[in-house]
């Protein structure tokens, strides 16, 4: 028979053993991602062709194909070729977990890149006119005026993301990281009980309603206009400063 | 956490219903599923064209034609292929799974079919191509004191190393009971996985079956590999491979026993175990 919940304590303690794991591949995979992704994003909106090209078949590169498949090309394919084996990266493609953050940020860049650039399109050009013509330079313009809007345009789609990127470094697993997948799989098959993946998802429920909690306080602190409408307060009337 | 104590009971019922697969009556004529994993060449694997193809591929026919069962073969990943037997979803695993005291707890087996030490393969250029002991062969069964110093030995020698395993193996749970401490053991989906690391060099030493190794070492695959240390059986590593069939179905196992008995005694056994192996891995008397 399949058993459920014996020993509850000790499985919960197992599979929190995989946390650090899980985290780790989440926390780098997105940092990283993020910058990467927003240098991706303003190539693909570059007004120089060739740099638009790139960004946009990267783009379609590593979100058309399955990301166990890159994971597997990545620490499966690089691995058999003697030239890589020989080579200055061996040392970190030879380490499953560096295969696995690289191939999750390889991911997540295409995906955030897509959603920063929808925020910086959101801008209204005019905002932008309006800063030139306030004599702010390309640095400053985008400091202060595009990318702040841009990414509370972009934020309720990147936690989307955030979201994801947390569920699929459970694929990590499938490259021996002890991540909380592969505990829970290793725990599943020596009891023959479905147990250990009940845990194993309520911890990743548990991670993620906590991601999600964290995105919709940043959104709120990045949206004047929510905060103030909360707290009951109301914005100075405008009119009437026209009208003196 | 409230809605969670629910949320699970309800996945837990759910199983249950899942699990209860009732006792069919099984006789001539019956159908019967059968599962195998097909990624564990020589015992079952799929060829170039997709097929499912093996020593269990041919023996499975072999018996469902001295049965008079219409039997279908299906392909099961192997980390769930005891879950979804017990889920009804197949009748009869023939996945190179050996009869252990563990999985008796859940399943039961026919009779063995084949008997197959568990070895370690290294690569023959590395540190431990030129690891040996003094005793060829360790039987986990009964350990006396020669054997317990040729494991002690093992131990010693893979200290620091990293050694692969198929995830849910007798080997698996070998290596967590006996050598894992100053050993890092790494769990792969698939046998063929792991075979890709060990030729990367990602594992220092791999443990599997000798019925795999001997087949592999020969093609390219297995290229610049060898086999080291003494070969083990019994104890955790079980009593031979048998079909697994679940506990209600008793029936079923005992018509597949007498099926494997007759097998062994017209000698169809070992002649399909010398084609597909290259030696006679199959059980006797």
């Amino acid at each position: 028979m399949v058993t459920l919940f014996d020993e509850p304590a000790n499985t919960w303690e197992l599979i929190a053993n995989g946390l650090p794991w899980t985290l780790t591949l989440a926390a780098s995979s997105l940092a990283l991602g993020f910058f990467l992704a927003v240098g991706l994003a303003l190539l693909r909106l570059s007004p120089v062709p060739p740099l638009r090209w790139f960004a946009y078949g990267y783009v379609y590169l590593f979100r058309s194909t399955p990301l166990l498949v890159q994971i597997f090309l990545i620490y499966y394919g690089l691995g058999q070729f003697e030239a890589v084996q020989k080579s200055f990266l061996w040392p970190f493609l030879r380490e499953a977990h560096w295969c696995a953050i690289l191939a999750l940020t390889l991911n997540t860049t295409a995906y955030t890149s897509e959603i920063i650039r929808g925020g910086l399109q959101s801008v209204p050009w005019g905002q932008v006119e309006a800063a030139k013509a306030c004599g702010m330079g390309l640095g400053l313009r985008f400091r202060r005026v595009i990318f702040p809007q841009a990414i509370r345009q972009a934020l309720p789609g990147y936690g989307n993301e955030i979201v994801l990127m947390i569920k699929s470094t459970s694929l990590a697993s499938t490259i021996t990281i002890l991540d909380m997948t592969l505990i829970a799989r290793k725990e599943t098959s020596a009891t023959f009980s479905i147990e250990p993946l009940f845990i194993a998802a309520a911890f990743y429920l548990a991670i993620n309603f906590l991601a999600t909690r964290l995105v919709m306080w940043v959104e709120f602190r990045l949206s004047p206009e929510l905060r103030e409408a909360k707290t009951g307060k109301t914005l100075p009337d405008q009119g009437v400063v026209g009208a003196r | 956490m409230r809605m969670l104590t629910t949320m699970l009971a309800a996945a837990a019922l759910t199983a249950g219903v899942a699990t209860a697969a009732s006792a069919a009556d099984w006789g001539k004529g019956s159908d019967v599923r059968i599962a195998t994993e097909g990624a564990y060449a020589p015992w079952n694997y799929t060829d170039s064209s997709g097929n499912l193809v093996g020593f269990e591929v041919d023996l499975y026919k072999d018996l469902c034609a001295r049965l008079e069962l219409k039997c279908t073969l299906q392909q099961q990943a192997w980390e769930g292929i005891i879950p979804a037997l017990q889920a009804g979803k197949y009748d009869v695993i023939m996945a190179g799974m050996s009869i252990t005291e563990k999985r008796k707890e859940v399943i039961t087996f026919s009779r063995s079919y084949a008997a197959t030490p568990a070895v370690f393969v290294v690569k023959s250029d590395g540190p431990l191509a030129g690891f040996s002991t003094d005793l060829d062969a360790v039987t986990m069964a009964d350990v006396d004191d020669a054997e317990k110093a040729t494991i002690a030995k093992v131990k010693e020698a893979f200290a620091g190393k990293t050694i692969g395993v198929q995830i849910a193996t007798t080997h698996e749970n070998f290596l967590n009971e006996y050598i894992a401490g100053d050993v890092t053991v790494k769990t792969y989906d698939t046998q063929e996985n792991l075979d890709l690391d060990l030729q990367a060099g990602r594992v220092d030493a791999a443990l599997a079956a000798m019925s795999y190794w001997k087949p592999l070492l020969e093609k390219d695959a297995g290229k610049g590999l060898k086999i080291v240390g003494p070969g083990f059986t019994g104890g955790p590593f079980g009593d031979g491979v048998g079909a697994g069939i679940r506990q209600e179905d008793q029936q079923l196992a005992d018509m597949f026993s007498e099926a494997i008995g007759e097998a062994i005694a017209d000698g169809t056994l070992s002649k399909l175990a010398i084609e597909h192996f290259g030696f006679d891995a199959s059980a006797k008397e």
